[in-house]
Order: C-alpha cells, then structure tokens, then sequence
C-alpha cells in the first residue's frame, strides 16, 4: 500500500467518531497501522524516557540517520529495510556507547559520521533502479500505511524484547543515568549499562522508522518524554504519562490521516509538539497554585 | 573512644600511574569512628586517594587496605559522596528517587515491591534533616540542600565508612558551618568513620581526630595538632613554609600560594 493509493480512500468525518473508527478498522492496512503504531509508541515512550534522563536525544537523532543509510543499503540488496536499519543502528550504538560517558556531549564527533552516513544512504538509492524517491520518502518520513501484517509481527517481537530487557535493568540504568560516578563506585556495570542502552535506542529508532520516518524519530523518542517530565517528577509516573502521549498522538495522528489528504507523520509530529507548547508555557500558569502551597513548607526548613 | 581498631591502612602507597606518579611513600591509617579531613593544594591527588579507596585505581606500588582487604569496586561498606556539579533544572526528579536509588540501583528488575528500600530512604532524609526536601525536584535545589541529598544517597546502604569529597565547596561560610554540623552529627550518631576533603582546614579543625595533608607528591599524617605545625609543613612543602594562629585558633599558612587562613576561592 502506498501513500497515493491511501490518500484515494479518504472520506470525510461523519457526525459520530465512534462510526469513524469503525469504518477504519475495515480497512487490514488501519489495522496494522494502528498495531504497529501502539507498539513503537509505547517503545518509544519509555525508551524516550531513558534519552532525555541521559541528555542522549543527540545521539538518538544520530543513530536514526545513520539507520536511514542502512535502510537504504537493504533497499539496494533487496531485503527489509528494517534489518538494514537494525544492523547500522546496533553498529552505531556500539560505536557510540564506546566513545565512553559523556557520548552524548560529544556532538562534532557524532554529527561527523552522521553526515558521512546520510551521504552513504543518498549513495545507495540513488544505485537502487527502482523508485527512488518513493524509497527515500518513506524511509525518512515514515508510512505506517504500509506494514505489512508480518512486520507487525517483528514489531511485537521487538517491543517484547525492549520491554523485558528494560524491566531487567531498569534500576541500575536510572541509577547510572542519574548519577553515574556513585553507581560505578558501588559496582555497577556502567559501560554494560551505556551499551544496553544504546543497542535499546538502536531497535527502539529501527521500529519507529516505520511509524514517523528517520527525521521525524523525535516526535515520538524525545518529545513525549521531555513533555511528560515537565509533569511528574517520579520516574515511573513520567514513563507512564510518555507512553500516554506517544499512544494518544500515534492514534489520533492516524485516525486524523485516514480522513484527510495529508500525511500520518505530520498528524503524530503536530499533536505532540501541540501538546509540548501547551505543557511548556499554558501548564505553569495554572502550576502556581501548588508551588504557593509548598513554599511555606521550605521557609520553614531554611530556619531550623 | 574504646578499642582502636585500624580500618584504613597504607604503607609505602605510591599513586597515580606507572608514567605519571601522584604521590609516593605514604604511609597512614585510619580508626573506626575517626572524623578524618584530607586537604592539601588542587591537584595534589585528595580525590586519588578516595579512588584507590573504592577500587577504582590500583596502587603503582605499596599496599593500602580496608577493613584489612585489598580495596575492591562496589564494597557495600563505604558511603561515597564525589565532588559534584548540580543538577540542571531541566533535571525534574524527585530527591527521593535518587536516595532510594543508593541503595535500590544494585538492584536488577523493576522492584516494585520494594517497601524496604522506601523506608530507608526516609529514614536517611530524616537523618539529614531532609525530609522536607523528599519531594521536591533535584534541578531546583541549592547547593547545600543538594549535598545533603547526595549525603543521604550515601548514607541509605548503611555503610560504616564515608568519602566525601568536596562537599564544602561552593557554600558560603554559613551553609558551610551548618553542613559540617549535620555532617559531624550523622557521623556520631551512625558510629560512622568519615574522611573529608576540603580545600579550607579552618571550618574542620573543632571536629578532626586526624589530617590526611597531601601536598607536593607527599602526604603528611597526624592530628591536627601534629601536622599543622611550620616544621611538619615545611618538610612536606619542601620550603620554609610558617603556620600561624589567631586567637579563635584559626591557622594560615604562610610560603606557599595555597594557605589557608583566605577565604578566596
């Protein structure tokens, strides 16, 4: 299914949603579109968490286009461009996990070889003879229109995979996320650490492709969770309230789409970057009231 | 003050690295429920000291011992508290979070039902005075409400050793008394053994059973007594240096660029 061929389908908005959604779900490509849309959301909700706690979105960005060049060179041999896309974003994760602590900081080395690997990706589609621009559009801006019931599949797979292994190092990564010095005194893995969390970005990013494109991986890896942390101050509540964002912007995104002209991915960009300016500014105007309620409380113990 | 049972030892410690020594030829140690400072000119290898302490560098040469053990990383008997940034206020977590985390972040899996871990955290806040911090977000924090935090990070796992490294700096005269007082009454009523790095003796000397002074590849050992005199400081400095006091006992070191009696930064 390409993105011409969907725009053909839409119709217009009736009176009920509910009516609206139905006659969505008709359709096996919806289905799989919102399939895999949960998962990457969900993903990359908490994964997101983990990039913004680390100060790591830099590297995030970097691994999703050095991923577009691996897409492009599984486009070029003939096979899914998600084992592209995972192979070059596993291999630029190692690399930058072993760059050391402070990868993320180190942007001129990491925006070297991103450059190098996005001119590598034009390389590659423009050797592949068949349609290159449909390629390139949908590598770097997504089509969550098109997955195919057996990449829903993978995807699922995927998330299981992120999800356990998060639930396996999830204290130790937000210790070391948080306050890497004491962590490795007290024995931690901090470079295991580093690289798990790396290669999670690295599967997260291959995923999400699928859904908003390499260039627009922020919309769903960064950005609910810098929002959700601008709301709870509780790590679990933050991750809990990422995914919420992530799903709603992802569904909403594609039900929006489906009765319009217009592309999934800038529904799902627009909806979360609506909802990070709302948060940003409307959301400490109304905050006051509680800090007011706080305030007399740390007077207190300014004293004593 | 009891039995005096040695729980840090060196002996002919040489440190840094093959090529490029630190310090050499140290030869100190330490009692269980000392209050010990550890001070001596940037760059002298205070913090070196605190490494080789945690296993996280090895001696070049000489042995140095804990607990009568060769050091060894993640010894669940020390408390660390390294010399320390604050956190940017995009930083929106809890306090909490993060004490828990000192003893909850050894930890794999998602611990949810950890109502343990929850209690000693609490219980380290209280210790500190910090309860009122719990829930407040570590970007906002002072530096003095931080480095209580980060004391009770330290203090949450129950260890009977403290490193604290630098936690007086960036804190004007008074946080810095009230931190040393809260710092000197955790450590009593803990029983724990504490060794302090400071760049300024003066705030420490009502309180230190000893003075670690690491200066000029050599580190010079003893109460404080001992140590603060022109003779002891001459021979460690390598130059005519002189120590003097004023009438509250405060000292200022005279002949090196390092004394201590400023309160410049």
């Amino acid at each position: 299914m390409t993105l011409t061929s969907f725009s053909t389908l839409t119709s217009t908005f009736s009176n009920n949603p509910i009516v609206d959604l139905q006659r969505i779900f008709q359709f096996p490509f919806m289905q799989h579109a919102y399939e895999a849309g949960t998962i990457v959301a969900i993903v990359a909700g908490i994964v997101g968490y983990f990039v913004v706690l680390r100060r790591s979105s830099f590297a995030a960005h970097a691994l999703s286009h050095i991923g577009f060049s691996g897409a492009a060179a599984a486009v070029l041999i003939g096979i899914n461009p998600v084992y592209g896309l995972l192979a070059f974003t596993s291999l630029g994760g190692l690399g930058i996990a072993a760059l050391g602590r402070r990868a993320a900081q180190r942007d001129v080395q990491i925006g070297t070889v991103l450059a190098f690997m996005l001119g590598l990706g034009v390389l590659f589609l423009s050797l592949y003879a068949g349609g290159y621009a449909q390629e390139a559009y949908s590598i770097l801006f997504g089509e969550v229109l098109g997955v195919s019931s057996s990449a829903v599949l993978l995807t699922l797979v995927a998330g299981a995979i992120i999800l356990v292994l998060i639930a396996v190092v999830y204290r130790p990564l937000l210790f070391a996320s948080l306050d890497e010095d004491v962590a490795e005194a007290k024995g931690m893995p901090v470079l295991l650490l580093g690289v798990i969390f790396m290669l999670l970005v690295a599967v997260a990013t291959s995923f999400a492709v699928q859904v908003v494109g390499v260039l627009l991986i922020f919309a769903l890896m960064v950005t609910p969770a810098a929002t959700a942390q601008m709301l709870a101050k509780r790590p679990r509540q933050v991750i809990i309230i990422s995914v919420i964002i992530a799903l709603l912007a992802t569904w909403l995104g594609l039900f929006i789409a489906f009765y319009t002209p217009y592309p999934v991915s800038f529904f799902i960009c627009a909806n979360v970057f609506v909802l990070y300016l709302l948060v940003r500014f409307a959301y400490p105007k109304i905050r006051p009231i509680r800090t007011a309620q706080i305030l007399p409380d740390t007077h207190s113990a300014e004293e004593t | 003050m009891g039995e005096q049972y040695e729980i840090i030892a060196a002996e002919n410690l040489v440190a840094g690295y093959p090529g490029n020594i630190v310090w050499r030829e140290a030869k100190f140690s330490v009692n269980r429920g000392e209050f010990v400072a550890v001070i001596g000119p940037n760059g002298a290898g205070k913090t070196t000291l605190f490494r080789l302490l945690l296993g996280l560098q090895q001696p070049v040469s000489g042995t140095i011992k804990i607990f009568d053990e060769a050091p060894k990383r993640g010894n669940p008997q020390i408390g660390y508290v390294p010399q320390r940034h604050i956190f940017d206020g995009e930083t929106n977590i809890e306090s909490f979070e993060l004490v828990r985390l000192g003893v909850s972040g050894k930890h794999w899996g998602l611990g949810l039902l950890s109502k343990k871990d929850r209690e000693s955290a609490l219980n380290a806040l209280k210790d500190v005075g910090a309860t009122d911090l719990a829930h407040r977000s570590l970007g906002v924090l002072s530096g003095g409400e931080l480095q209580r935090i980060f004391l009770a990070e330290a203090l949450v796992s129950n260890p009977s050793v403290l490193l604290l490294d630098e936690p007086l700096s960036n804190l004007d005269m008074r946080r810095e008394r009230e931190l040393l007082q809260l710092i000197h009454g955790v450590v009593e009523s803990r029983n724990v053994t504490a060794l302090l790095i400071a760049h300024n003796i003066n705030p420490l000397l009502p309180y230190l059973d000893k003075v670690i002074y690491i200066a000029n590849g050599k580190v010079a050992t003893g109460t404080p007594q001992e140590v603060l005199t022109s003779e002891c400081l001459s021979v460690l400095f390598g130059v005519q240096v002189e120590v003097l006091r004023d009438s509250r006992g405060n000292i200022a070191i005279i002949g090196i660029d390092d004394c201590h009696g400023c309160q410049t930064e």
